[in-house]
């Protein structure tokens, strides 16, 4: 059984509320850190743990955090990023439903170590329910003396809002949150300056993921030294992986990152391997917009090895062979899945959601779901697979945000690894043909002995 | 105007315009348009928009900028009952486009129309983040998920129901 240092009181029944929360160590961290500690510890140890932000982009938030400008006289904000759009990603979502007060302990921790007096919670529209939930959290935490003025007279003053988007995943881009969050479209900025330095409102700003902030409540606790020891070198501590697709087990779990791909999919301590014993075709390990990996090079590295849950072996030899952590949104496709169908859903998903201000984006992303929808519907000619290689290429890199980017991988990852499924579809136009692949991308039956 | 929130609701605005620094009021607008949603038929007039800018004083443009990009805000009447099936990938390998179909071939409407009786309106919606209970729907507030032809069946029988009591 994996260390669990985020979900490890989950099941308790009640830890929704303040007493059961309190009852079980809640808010040990926060009074270790605000009665103990200066706000320059509190980032000293984040940094120590070497964690690295849990929204995608894996950058050290220690790092992050030091780069906050702190000008006199000028508020500072934190904005706690629960956008959580990304398709195969519903992680945050478990963390805020379940455990609302290890959020807003970590975001009081944060707060304070950041010298932020207003932190506000963005939450993606679509989880309505949500709010009530961190709200009626937030109204006990001010009652019991965390919230509010002088915080268990530490002298330090805090407030937490809940605000909810309107349905738009580009709004989980930072900058565009921070628009979005001011009240306008959710058009990203071009950077910089970077937030750190004018964010929301003009001021000093640090955005983070919800499940980067509920981690600084065990990072405190334990220690960054500590906390840094758990997983496998850069790849510090516990993360939570939101598996889904064809798996008996689908479900949020907390991993080290220290197990296998293959443990993963096929252990009965988490995702129980593939319904009806059927084989695992491919994957997209980290979210949409992650690569597609056929399950020979998802399961093996470039050396042979057995691939691990980490930040660093899933992106072993970059988007050739590998692809990459990002959310930790785990989607898995069996032997009867058809990529090119996959790869247009996502396609159609990207167009819909671009904020439509970069050309390359905006067209881009509809000529891609076009062609792709030629292609699927049996329409396609062969020279659309170059094209649309064409369309991605003029993408990636070209946007102000990585939009571009998020909608171009899918495309290209699914071209590189299973081009002969795209020819196939051009070839047999027929539907019945079309779903009778018969072509080699896939893993033998592991029986779940073997796997672990 | 044609639009008046109640006393209640007009304190809540206030409460959440206090959510901001000064003079930061047009932070406010997401909460309060969909609160106005919720309140006028759930959907946005003009006439609700442009009652939405006067409390926010702001201009009625810059409420339609914002209310024409996010997906969440209907420009149209809407049914009583707003079936939003999620169609992308993870939803897709666990068999939305099955889900969509059979709510189409029930309710006897196609993507993004009204029942006759104003009663259900089908729409098709990208990624919820409920992947792991997949295929599913938001309906409402909530979210329905691990969806089946017999939960679909249920969840239509207990919306009639409701609209009938």
């Amino acid at each position: 059984m994996g260390r669990k240092l985020l979900l490890d009181k989950a099941h308790i029944e009640g830890i929704r509320y303040y007493d059961v929360y309190r009852k079980n160590g809640g808010y040990a961290a926060a009074e270790k850190a605000l009665k103990s500690m200066s706000p320059d510890q509190v980032t000293e140890e984040v940094k120590k743990s070497g964690m690295r932000g849990r929204g995608g982009a894996g950058f050290p938030t220690g790092l992050k955090w030091s780069f906050l400008a702190k000008p006199e006289g000028v508020p500072r904000y934190l904005v706690c990023n629960a956008d959580e759009s990304e398709p195969g990603t519903f992680k945050d979502r478990y963390l805020m439903e379940f455990l609302p007060h290890l959020l807003i302990e970590g975001l009081l921790i944060s707060s304070f170590a950041l010298g932020a007096n207003t932190t506000y919670i963005y939450i993606r529209g679509e989880y309505a329910w949500i709010p009530d939930i961190l709200e009626e959290a937030i109204a006990e935490a001010h009652k019991n003396g965390w919230l509010g003025k002088n915080i268990q007279g530490s002298g330090f003053d805090l407030n937490i809002y809940v605000q909810r988007g309107a349905g738009a995943y580009i709004c989980g881009e930072e900058t565009a949150l921070i628009e979005s969050l001011e009240g306008k479209r959710g058009t990203p900025r071009i950077k910089p300056p970077f937030p750190a330095v004018k964010g929301l409102y003009q001021c000093p700003t640090v955005v983070n993921n919800v499940e980067t902030l509920a981690a600084i409540v065990p990072i405190i606790n334990i220690g960054g030294d500590e906390y840094a020891k758990i997983g496998i070198g850069k790849s510090a501590g516990t993360k939570l992986i939101s598996a889904c697709g064809n798996l008996n087990k689908p479900g949020v779990y907390e991993i080290e990152m220290n197990i296998s791909v293959e443990e993963f999919i096929y252990s009965d301590e988490y995702c129980g391997g593939i319904p009806n014993g059927k084989r695992l075709k491919a994957c997209i390990p980290g979210g949409s917009s992650v690569p597609i990996v056929p399950a020979n090079l998802l399961l093996t590295t470039a050396k042979g090895e057995k691939r691990m849950m980490t930040y660093e072996s899933l992106n072993d030899g970059g988007f050739a062979t590998g692809t990459m952590m990002g959310s930790g949104g785990f989607i898995v496709l069996d032997e009867d899945q058809c990529v090119v169908r996959h790869t247009l859903s996502l396609a159609r998903f990207y167009h819909h959601e671009s904020c439509g201000q970069c050309s390359p984006c905006r067209e881009g992303t509809g000529w891609m779901e076009k062609v792709l929808k030629n292609i699927e519907h049996g329409k396609g000619k062969m020279s659309d697979i170059d094209l649309l290689w064409d369309i991605q290429r003029k993408i990636e890199g070209n946007t102000i945000c990585p939009l571009g980017d998020a909608a171009a991988w899918p495309v290209a990852a699914a071209i590189r690894h299973f081009r002969d499924e795209f020819e196939w579809h051009v070839l047999h136009p027929d539907e019945a043909q079309r779903r009778n692949f018969g072509l080699a991308h896939y893993a033998d039956p592991l029986p779940v002995a073997a796997a672990v | 105007m044609a639009v008046q929130f109640s006393e209640e609701k007009l304190n809540k605005v206030k409460e959440i315009i206090a959510r901001y620094p000064e003079g930061k009021q047009k932070s406010a607008l997401i909460p309060v348009l969909h609160l106005a949603q919720e309140s006028f038929g759930g959907w946005l007039s003009a006439d609700t928009m442009d009652y939405v800018a006067t409390l926010l004083s702001i201009e009625p443009i810059e409420v339609y900028e914002v209310a024409t990009f996010y997906s969440m805000f209907n420009l149209q009447p809407v049914g009583k009952y707003l079936f939003e099936v999620c169609q992308t990938g993870p939803c897709m390998l666990r068999g939305s486009d099955d889900i969509i179909h059979y709510i189409k071939e029930k309710l006897g409407i196609k993507i993004g129309e009204t029942t006759a009786d104003g009663l259900f309106t089908l729409k098709t919606v990208e990624c919820l983040g409920a992947c792991g209970y997949a295929p599913m729907m938001q309906l409402g507030k909530f979210y329905k998920e691990h969806l089946t032809k017999e939960k679909v069946d249920q969840i239509i029988a207990e919306c009639r129901a409701q609209a009938n009591n």
